[in-house]
């Protein structure tokens, strides 16, 4: 199967040049995060994820996680590779140094998952769900739950998982029905089924931390009455070692489109008097935690997006080189490798410029995710979290679609071959299928920016991205040359177009909110295109200068080519899908249900 | 005992080497560089030794640019104890290197010098052997078995047809074939250390070494392009061209 190897140059490229590298290293805490260290942990984790990860992806596909006797079996391999992944530390990279982590920023760990994600998404899978198990306990768990979970959480010993889903309640967590009754020593045994947990159950790990969603007997209905809680698959003695088994077991595993490798686990809690688990904060402010830590997993969900194109295009560009078929329709006097074609490098473009842009973006806001943490200054802080808060469902929800068309087109690119399973084409594009739907669909993700992130507050946050936006804009039409030009303009119309739509969505979502969410989804993808073309000029703007200095290094013209495609050919849509959103409402609506 | 290991900042194997226009040389400008996969196995073998308890110091040594740095920095995340820079501009070739390495090892004194066979950019194989005469140490070349025992080290070389074991006695020079060892993945927190551990730079006239090039290269050149095959009707026509044409065969 193909091999990855990681975009180094254009990482570390966004990492110091658009996602302000050097900034994210001076702020408290962070201070090892300097260039020459970044470059140094990015090469190995490379040598890494195309060395150990990547060699599995295809055989952990074909083979799949299997279920008997209540318990999964991995796909092999990966029990040795998860083993390999823990013991070289890459688990902890960002986790809190208190509990044994490294303490490193999450522009880096952006980078480095970017990478698992891109070698094996199945795998990534594992440690995406421990973090952010990790998350929620460092958020609202005891000083004891810490100290009991943390260290081995964090070196990755032991693994966690999201209990959340149960049958009836999947977008909307208020239907909740798992019962967690406390049994008057501090703990709590808990009943329920909960569905579709992702490595609820396997072999790599020697326990596995479940965080469980769940009601207490007086709780109130809906959103008001869940509770958090931490529930081993083993009892954890005062000592730390492992105790008997709890009654939390995996029935059953899904048979899926894709991410065959990653176990969709049915999780019974209390076939045989309850699952033991401790509440983690303050009971019926389990939703209020799940809200904090969704931004940390949507994000990682978004980077899968942004991964599973950077693999799909890398396999493209080979079998494009590779495929003879046709003369050049100039002529030639022979057949010409398929790259030749100019649909198949408008293909290949789009797919290279898409993948640049998500990452620029999501660096972006994985800096100020940074910024919000841990700078010294309370309106740096505020300012870098309201650009996190307003970016993260366009993160998610427009880098997850994109992921998807460009794993789309990675098959179109291998004609019949991609449709058949050898070439891999079509794993990328059967993984991707699922990152816009967990996490919040990208319905939920739309609803989300359109009506908390942006008409909840009058659209002031979006207002001041697109004031940012149009500084760059200006400096782009300060440049000479039709790339600039180019650019330039089109970032000019897509900007118009954001701020249209979003005058339209404060405008009317309070009177007509039924009208204003039918273009919730177009809006989302208008956001997505815009950001990405401001990072894109963003990018072209600074291979410029460094041209300018005199640097002949081929990847700067190349930047600036792949950001004029993507104003030529992305931006491009922006003010037809501002009318989507702003007109396309009515005729969303008009039939009568009963005519569907 | 002290383990010296010499280690080169070569173009990347993932690279697809382009020769300059002028054909005097490899275009490196905006290439990845990383360290001589020969070396990587000379770093591991040295770390296995440490960790065997047959070493208590490892000490990686590069000669070259600044930026040769990187790559000692790559030595020491796999767990090098300390590295030496012999920083020059100058063009190395195997005989600088291999006195400047000889000055270094006066210094330093260490008991097994472990290098690579050859560096994946030139090819040479030289550096090893010409080090072990400079110093008059024994040498064992194409390691791909090392054993150290009291005063000596055991060593299975890879040879023309076999193998074959030599005991030479300490302080020698061994280079690296490549079943000597897998090398490790460096771990997080060692990557994270390496920027603690110590770094000297020298120049090679502290040591007293003159580095001026002795060759000179007159020209470098693609290798000649595959020409397309052709189709033969039968068995008879292909012998003739294996004989006639192509005159791999009598
Ligand atoms: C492979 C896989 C792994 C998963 N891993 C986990 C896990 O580890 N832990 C866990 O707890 N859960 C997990 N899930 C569950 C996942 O989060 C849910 O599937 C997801 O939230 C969607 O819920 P649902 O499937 O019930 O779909 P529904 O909520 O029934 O949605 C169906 C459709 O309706 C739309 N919709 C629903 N409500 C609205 C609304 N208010 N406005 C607009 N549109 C709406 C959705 O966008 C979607 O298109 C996983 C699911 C899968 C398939
Ligand atoms: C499931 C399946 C069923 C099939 N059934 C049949 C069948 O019953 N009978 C039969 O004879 N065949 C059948 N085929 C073959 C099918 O018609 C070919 O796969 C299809 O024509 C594409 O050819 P290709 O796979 O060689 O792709 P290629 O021709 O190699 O195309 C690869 C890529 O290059 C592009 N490309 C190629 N040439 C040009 C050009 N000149 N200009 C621009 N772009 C170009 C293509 O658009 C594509 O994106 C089947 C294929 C599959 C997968």
């Amino acid at each position: 199967m193909s091999s990855y190897v990681a975009p180094l140059k254009d990482m570390m490229f966004v990492l110091t040049e658009l996602a302000g590298l050097d900034k994210v290293a001076a702020l408290p805490g962070y201070e090892e995060a300097t260039t020459d260290v970044v470059e140094a942990i990015l090469d190995e984790s490379a040598r890494f994820t195309g060395g150990v990860l990547a060699p599995l992806n295809w055989s952990g596909d074909q083979e799949g996680a299997r279920w008997a006797d209540m318990a999964v079996t991995m796909p092999s391999g990966f029990k040795e590779a998860y083993a390999r992944f823990v013991d070289n530390g890459w688990n902890a990279l960002g986790g809190n140094p208190e509990h044994g982590g490294q303490g490193l920023p999450k522009v880096v760990s952006a980078a480095v998952q970017e990478m698992w994600k891109s070698a094996n998404m199945s795998f990534s899978l594992c440690p995406l769900l421990t973090l952010g198990a990790i998350e929620a306990l460092e958020l609202a768990g005891t000083e004891a739950q810490k100290a009991m979970y943390l260290p081995n959480m964090v070196s990755g010993k032991w693994t966690g998982t999201m209990n959340i889903t149960e049958p009836q309640a999947g977008s909307d967590l208020a239907a909740i029905r798992s019962r967690a009754v406390p049994q008057g020593d501090g703990t709590y045994r808990i009943f329920g089924q909960k569905i579709f947990i992702t490595y609820g159950d396997h072999d790599m790990a020697e326990n596995t931390i479940h965080l469980v969603l769940a009601r207490t007997p007086d709780a109130p209905e809906g959103v008001k009455g869940i509770s958090l809680f931490v529930v081993p698959k083993f009892l954890v003695n005062a000592d730390g070692t492992l105790g008997p088994r709890n009654d939390v077991h995996c029935v059953s595993i899904e048979h899926k489109l894709g991410i065959h490798a990653s176990p969709t686990c049915v999780m019974v809690h209390g076939d045989n008097g309850g699952s033991i688990g401790t509440l983690v904060g303050k009971e019926n402010e389990g939703l209020k935690y799940m809200f904090v830590m969704m931004n940390a997993a949507r994000f990682a969900v978004g980077l899968e997006g942004l991964a599973i194109s950077e693999r799909a295009y890398q396999h493209a560009v080979t079998y494009a080189r590779d495929r003879v078929q046709g003369r050049a329709i100039e002529g030639s006097p022979a057949p010409v490798a398929i790259i030749r074609h100019p649909d198949i490098r408008r293909m290949l473009m789009l797919m290279r410029s898409h993948t640049e842009a998500m990452r620029a973006l999501a660096y972006a806001v994985a800096a100020a995710h940074d910024a919000a943490a841990r700078h010294p200054d309370a309106a740096q802080r505020a300012q870098n979290q309201a650009f996190v808060d307003l970016m993260i469902p366009v993160v998610k929800g427009w880098s997850t679609e994109t992921g998807n068309a460009m794993s789309y087109l990675g098959v179109q690119v291998h004609g019949g071959m991609g449709f058949v399973e050898e070439t891999g084409a079509a794993q990328f594009m059967r993984d991707a299928r699922i990152t816009t739907i967990y996490e919040g669909t990208t319905g939920i993700q739309a609803n989300d920016l359109m009506g908390r992130k942006i008409a909840r507050e009058g659209g002031a946050t979006v207002k001041s991205v697109i004031a940012m936006m149009r500084e760059t804009q200006g400096q782009a039409a300060a440049q000479p040359g039709p790339a600039f030009a180019a650019i330039a303009a089109a970032l000019d119309g897509g900007i118009d177009a954001v701020s249209q739509a979003t005058d339209h969505i404060v405008a009317h979502y309070g009177k007509d909110v039924r009208s204003v969410a039918a273009g919730a989804v177009p809006f989302l993808q208008l956001m997505g295109n815009v950001a990405g073309g401001w990072m894109m000029a963003r990018a072209a703007l600074v291979a410029q200068g460094r041209i300018d200095a005199g640097d002949a290094d081929p990847f700067y013209p190349a930047k600036i080519t792949t950001a004029r495609f993507f104003a030529d050919h992305v931006m491009a849509m922006a003010p037809g899908l501002a009318r989507e959103v702003i007109q396309g409402g009515a005729s969303t609506l008009e039939l009568d249900e009963a005519l569907f | 005992m002290k383990i010296l290991v010499p280690v080169k900042r070569v173009i990347d194997y993932n690279v697809k080497v382009r020769v300059k226009a002028d054909g005097t040389g490899v275009d490196l400008a905006n290439v990845k560089m990383s360290m001589n996969p020969f070396d990587e196995i000379a770093v591991e073998e040295a770390m296995r030794l440490k960790e065997g308890g047959k070493a208590t110091e490892v000490v990686a040594v590069s000669c070259g640019v600044t930026a040769c740095q990187e790559t000692l920095r790559t030595a020491m995340a796999i767990g090098a104890d300390r590295a030496i820079l012999v920083e020059t501009d100058v063009e190395l070739q195997p005989l600088a290197v291999a006195k400047l390495l000889a000055a270094v090892a006066k210094k330093e004194g260490p008991q097994l010098i472990i290098l690579g066979k050859q560096a994946i950019d030139d090819d040479s194989n030289q550096t090893g052997q010409m080090l072990a005469a400079l110093l008059g140490w024994s040498q064992a070349t194409f390691a791909s078995k090392v054993v150290i025992g009291d005063g000596k080290a055991t060593v299975t070389r890879e040879i023309d047809g076999g193998l074959e074991t030599l005991d030479i006695s300490l302080p020698a020079i061994v280079t690296t074939d490549l079943r000597l060892n897998e090398p490790r993945y460096a771990t997080l927190p060692n990557i994270m250390k390496a920027k603690k551990k110590p770094l000297d730079v020298v120049k090679p006239a502290d040591l007293g070494v003159d580095v001026a090039p002795r060759l000179s290269t007159v020209s470098v050149a693609e290798p000649p392009k595959r020409s397309a095959g052709v189709k033969v009707a039968d068995v008879a026509q292909l012998v003739d061209k294996l004989k006639n044409e192509a005159k791999v065969i009598a």
